[in-house]
Formats: structure tokens, sequence, C-alpha cells
């Protein structure tokens, strides 16, 4: 056994993989089954989304901003709206606050219905898969009510909705939150405590906290590794400082902070926490207010940069625009938080088995579209 | 901290021509010489007083032949301070090179091989510049204003852009 | 019928035998899952539980060698075009394409100024079905589906075909 040679083994987990969300290579170097290093290879994906935002008018962006992280639509649009009405310095009827909060808030719960889902997959789940997309399915009904779309909406515009919300949406939400608030203890007991899957999760995977300010990584990630930070909280925008909430931080009692479980486990609290701001949005929503009241006829900023960014399901969704006084703009620049969830995995993955590389880029729940842009 | 108390305390540490402020209606910055930057950077990451631990955003910015200039963006944020400042570093549109700061904050990796692969800025001292989104053998940075795209990628005819008309 | 009539008893069927395997192949469209981008999405919703995708007998495959249809659904980049055709090449005979979406189908909405993306599937694999729609509903690729059944069943595979 003295002279037996062993090397260490390139292995792609290519383009097409059922695990792996999307369009990513991997590139894995392993030495038998345990990861000495986890290469990303991105760029399957480039839709050329800034050269389009260069030639089109400000207006025109928003279709391109929508199908940049296709999962969380709506929350893609309300933050290069508001960075526009910012630099425009306009300001938005109450009605249109209240109504944004609602369905940015929808659609957070719907990204984190997918990412529940397709992790129990990732893991060998497959009923959570089912019983995510039966809720929501609930709320892609409630979208559609409004605005006519399933996916991607084009619905937040600069200064206002593009719709209004149909008679019998608020009647139809209630129904909703009546009905998915006692789901979560549902979900709990299939997979949260599930003993396999706390051994396939927990411990696995750990995020310091310095090395996850060092790479940028924000939004539940973040938070699952014990950093109390929030965008809708610290920095807060639109009008989240009128609710009561709590932030959803990571907990030490099944594994450790920063693993795969708390990963996942905060998206579930999140989700209850969303419940919540609805439910209290809708309870003060103005009935009297036009949403497109507000909407400028042309829009066309003065000269002059600026970087402004919103909680996003999956982070800190940040958009540096450059605008040179004309009808378009100059550039977008989307600062996107998969990109920065993804940057980690060479981390935190290393040591592993393969079977851990699948749960924790699972848990770090990236979005293709968005890190390629 | 302000961006004017920022200012005084860069100025204090280095010299004050590597510095410059700037005013425009939402965004006050600070644009620093290429040179220098790299001791800058590590400064304000390290600095107590601005302890700048967290690098938001990296942009390349393009002005187009006629200005003859292109430019990057950096925006930080401090957890601790809960305080921001942004950064610009301007140079010319041929062979622009910028000591790279992916050793002080490791996701400068990423988005300092996107803004070569998209505008062909040069980053000294990165371990690994080579294109990020695009594939290795493609032709051309994109994102400059007066790119050109090639004939044809691996027997496919590549796309031309269209320039859209400006409207007054 | 004449010849034939009131002469076998009641367990023996009469047919073409491309009939019989078309009816078979089309009631099993084994899919390769081939998500790209957000039409992916809807192929998810497609094969849940509301828009069930099971009952036409498809079932989702995350290997070309097993499967028979391959949904392209999202944008083709020319990063990812060179190894859509070698996939394709991987599946076996016969092997059918959807295009779904209208990003596969001619570029989509990025045509105008996409430097980097392929103005649609066809011009690398041979598309059979095409699902417009930015993203086609669950029930438009369920749509798709049934045209690619018809088409399957029609296909002649033992009778010589004329040329």
């Amino acid at each position: 056994m003295g002279d037996l040679r062993t090397e260490e083994m390139t292995i792609n987990m290519g383009p097409q993989h059922p695990s792996t969300h999307g369009v990513l290579r991997l590139k894995l170097r392993t030495d038998g089954e345990v990861v000495t290093s986890v290469q990303p290879v991105i760029g399957y994906l480039h839709r050329c989304f800034e050269k389009h935002a260069e030639n089109l008018e400000y207006p025109g962006v928003i279709p391109f901003v929508d199908r940049c992280d296709y999962l969380a639509s709506m929350n893609n649009d309300h933050g290069y709206s508001m960075a526009i009405e910012k630099l425009l310095g306009i300001e938005v009827p109450e009605r249109v606050e209240y109504l944004r909060v609602i369905f940015a808030e929808l659609q957070r719960i719907a990204s984190h219905l997918v990412a529940f889902g397709t992790f129990g997959l990732d893991v060998g789940a497959f009923t959570p898969f089912l019983y995510a997309f039966r809720e929501r399915e609930m709320i892609l009904d409630l979208f559609e009510m409004t605005c006519g779309a399933r996916l991607l909406y084009n619905y937040i515009w600069v200064g206002g909705l593009s719709h209004d919300i149909p008679e019998g949406f608020v009647e139809k939400t209630y129904e909703f939150l009546d009905h998915f608030e006692p789901q979560i203890k549902e979900y709990n007991d299939l997979l949260t405590n599930n003993k396999i899957f706390i051994e396939r999760t927990a411990d696995v995977g750990v995020l310091p906290q310095n090395v996850a300010i060092n790479y940028g990584v924000t939004g539940p990630q973040l938070r699952a590794s014990g950093v109390d930070w929030d965008l809708r909280r610290d920095e807060p925008y639109s009008i989240y400082d009128r609710f009561d909430w709590n932030v959803a931080v990571g907990v030490d009692d099944v594994g450790v902070l920063g693993d795969c479980w708390n990963r996942y486990y905060v998206k579930i609290l999140e989700m209850q926490e969303s419940a919540e701001i609805i439910r209290q949005a809708l309870d003060h929503l103005p009935v009297e207010g036009d949403v497109q009241e507000a909407v400028p006829r042309k829009i066309r900023p003065p000269k002059g940069s600026l970087y402004f960014r919103s909680e996003n399901p999956r982070g800190e969704l940040g958009f540096y625009i450059v605008s040179d006084g004309k009808t378009q703009p100059f550039r977008v620049k989307m600062r996107s938080p998969a990109l920065h969830n993804l940057g980690v995995i060479d981390e935190i993955a290393s040591g592993w088995l393969v079977a851990d590389v699948v749960a924790i880029l699972g848990s770090l729940d990236i979005v293709l579209g968005e890190i390629d842009r | 901290m302000t961006r004017e108390e920022i200012y005084t305390r860069l100025t204090e540490q280095f010299h004050e021509s590597l510095f410059e402020k700037s005013d425009e209606p939402f965004n006050e910055f600070i644009t620093v010489q290429a040179d220098a930057w790299f001791d800058i950077a590590k400064y304000l990451k390290n600095d107590p007083e601005l302890y700048f631990d967290s690098l938001m955003c990296m942009s390349g910015v393009d002005f187009g032949p006629k200005d003859d200039t292109m430019e990057v963006a950096y925006d930080f944020h401090s957890m601790r301070h809960l305080h921001k400042i942004t950064t610009k570093i301007t140079g010319p549109r041929e062979d622009f090179h910028i000591p790279s700061v992916e050793s002080v904050w490791r996701i400068a990796d990423w988005h300092e091989r996107e803004i070569y692969d998209l505008f062909g800025i040069i980053f000294d001292g990165h371990r690994n510049l080579k294109r990020l989104l695009l594939p290795d053998d493609w032709e051309g940075h994109p994102l400059r204003k007066d790119y050109e795209v090639q004939e044809y990628y691996h027997g496919i005819r590549v796309p031309k852009i269209k320039p859209k008309k400006l409207t007054p | 019928m004449g010849i034939l009539e009131n002469k076998f008893n009641d367990n023996i069927i009469v047919g073409q035998m491309d009939k019989l395997i078309g009816w078979a192949r089309s009631n099993s469209p084994w899919y390769f899952q081939f998500g790209l981008a957000c039409c992916a999405i809807e192929m998810m919703s497609t094969a849940a539980a509301r828009h069930d995708f099971d009952r036409f007998g498809a079932m989702p495959r995350s290997s070309p060698r097993q499967a028979d249809v391959m949904i392209v659904a999202g944008t083709v980049t020319m990063k990812m075009g060179l190894r859509v055709r070698r996939l394709w090449e991987q599946m076996a005979d016969p092997k059918y394409v959807i295009s779904m979406g209208s990003c596969a189908t001619s570029g989509g909405p990025y045509w105008q100024h996409g430097y980097h993306v392929l103005k649609g599937v066809d011009l690398v694999v041979p598309v059979d079905v095409y699902v417009p729609g930015c993203p086609p509903r669950p029930e438009a690729l369920l749509e798709g589906l049934m045209k690619l059944q018809e088409k399957v069943k029609r296909q002649k595979t033992l009778a010589k075909i004329e040329e």
C-alpha cells in the first residue's frame, strides 16, 4: 500500500445539471470524494442587459430588469423604479406605496417558496416541491388578477403602477394569508424538523461572519450567519418604517450559525414575517387614489450618478445609474445579490463531499439570470 | 462620518494631490489617482475610524470616444460605523491600468474580471484576469460605446447591434 | 372491410403497426429538462400539481440518453449553443425538440441589442414544435406537447417513406 499513487480528479458539474438551478458550471477538483476546490464558470446566460439598458428609454428598461431575477420580478421593478424616482425627485402617492409593499412582500413569499421547494428537491425530498408550488400558484393567481401575467409583470412603474387592483383583491389576499400561515407548520413538520434533512444540512458549509461581509454576501444568507442586517429596517426605503415586524436571524440550536440549515430556516421565518407585513399593509391601505397620477410623461433626469439599494429575496439589489440628461440612461449597472452569494462557494464548499456541494449550492439560492445579466 | 470627514482623514494619511472632491446632485464622491489606489484601499478597509469592510458595488463606465475617458466607481459601506463613500478612478480609454484590490475585498475578484471582460480595463496584480461572462475566445469588449460585433462566432452569425435614434 | 368481416374472435385487434408504434410513443414523451432561464420556472410549474405534466406520460429525465423530447426553455446564448448541440446529439433516435418561449424561438426581447444571444435555437438544432409566449402559460406548453403528440402519431416508422 505504500507505493499506491493517488491523484486529484477534475469533475465537471456541467451547464446542464438537475441541481445547479440553471446554467451554471462548477469545476470541482476532488481528492477521492472530498472536494478540494470549486471554480464556478458563469456566463452561459449573459443576455446583454446592460447594453439593452443603454439603448432604451428609462421606462422601457423595466421589462428587462424583470427578466434578470425572474423569481423576484416585483422586487426588481421596485428597486429600479425607486432609483429613478430618487434621481427625478418625485414622490409617489400613499396608495401606491402601500400597494408596492404588498406586492413586493407577496413576491418575496413566492420566491422563498421556490427556494424551499427546490432545496428539498436537491437534497432528495420530492413532496415539499409540490406543496410549495401549490401555495405559489395561489399567489400567482393574485398577480394574474391584477396585471395579467404570471411570472414577469412589468408592474411597478416609475412614479406609480401599471394597473390598479381589481375588486375582490383585498378579500382574496386575506383568504390567502389565512390559508398560508398554518401551512408553515406543515413545512416545518415535513422538512425543517426532519431528521434526515437535519443530518444532510446542519453543520454543513459553515459561513463565518467576517468572510460573509468580505465577500459581500447579503440577504437571508448573511442573516443566517448571525449578522443582524436587513435593509428594510436599517436603511428604510418606501414605507417599511411604518410596519412592526422582526428581522429573522439564524439560530444555533440545530447545527451552528451559518450552516445550510440556518440559511434555509431564515427563509421560512422570513415568509412568516412577510405575511405579517402584508396583513398590516392591507389593514391600512388607503381606499382613494389614482395609481398613475405621479407617472411622469417623459423621464429626463439631470446629469449625475446614483447608487440605490433595496432588499431582494436574495439580498441587496443595487442599481448604479449614470445619467447624462437624455431620455436614455447612459449606464445602468445592476449589483446582483446572487453573484456575491455564489462568489463565496469556493471558501465554504472546500473540504466537503460532492453530495454536500449540491446541498450548499441549493442553500445559497442563486438565480443565474441575475448573475449573468 | 460625512464625506468631508472621510476626505479629511484620507488627506491626513496620504498626500492631498491624490484626491479630488466632486459634487453631483445625488452622489458626493472622491476621485482617486490610480497609482496609489492599493494602499489607499487597504487603509480604507483597515483603519478603525473608517472601516469600510463591505464593497457594495464596482462599476465601469465608458464615456465614449469623444471624451476619451473611462471610469471605475467603487461604492463602499461600513457595517460597523454605518457610513458610505463612493470613490472613482478615471483614466484613458486605451491601455488603462488600475491596481487590483481583490486581496482586500475578495469579491472584487469577480467584479474586476467582469470589468475587464466588458470594458478592457486591466487590473494589475489580479491572480486570474480572464473573461468572466463572455466566452474566452470572444473578440472585443462589448460595453464600450464604439463596440462593433464580430462577424461569426464558431460558424454562427453574430447579430449586429442596431443603435437607437436618440429622442430629443 | 369485406374479406375480414366477422372472422375474428373478440380479443384480436387488427390495425397498422405504424399506428400502434405512434400511439405508444406519443403517450410517454420523457422530456429532457433543459431549463435555461425564466421559462424553466413555468416548465416546473407545469410539472407541479396544478397543471400536471405527468398525466400525459411525461417524466422529467436529467440525462439526455434517457429522454425523448428536449424542451429548450429559455434564452440560448452563444456560449450555451455549442453545448445544446452536443446534448442534442447525445439523445437517442427518435428525438424531438420543443422550443418553449419566444427567446428560444427567435431571440425574444433580446433580439435587438443582444450580441451574445442566439436568435432562435433552430440555428443549432432542428425544432419540431414552437411554443410562443414570454413566458408561455403552462396551458400553452401543454398544448405544445399535444401538438407534438399528434406529430408523433402521424410519423411513419416501418412503412417506406415516398421520396
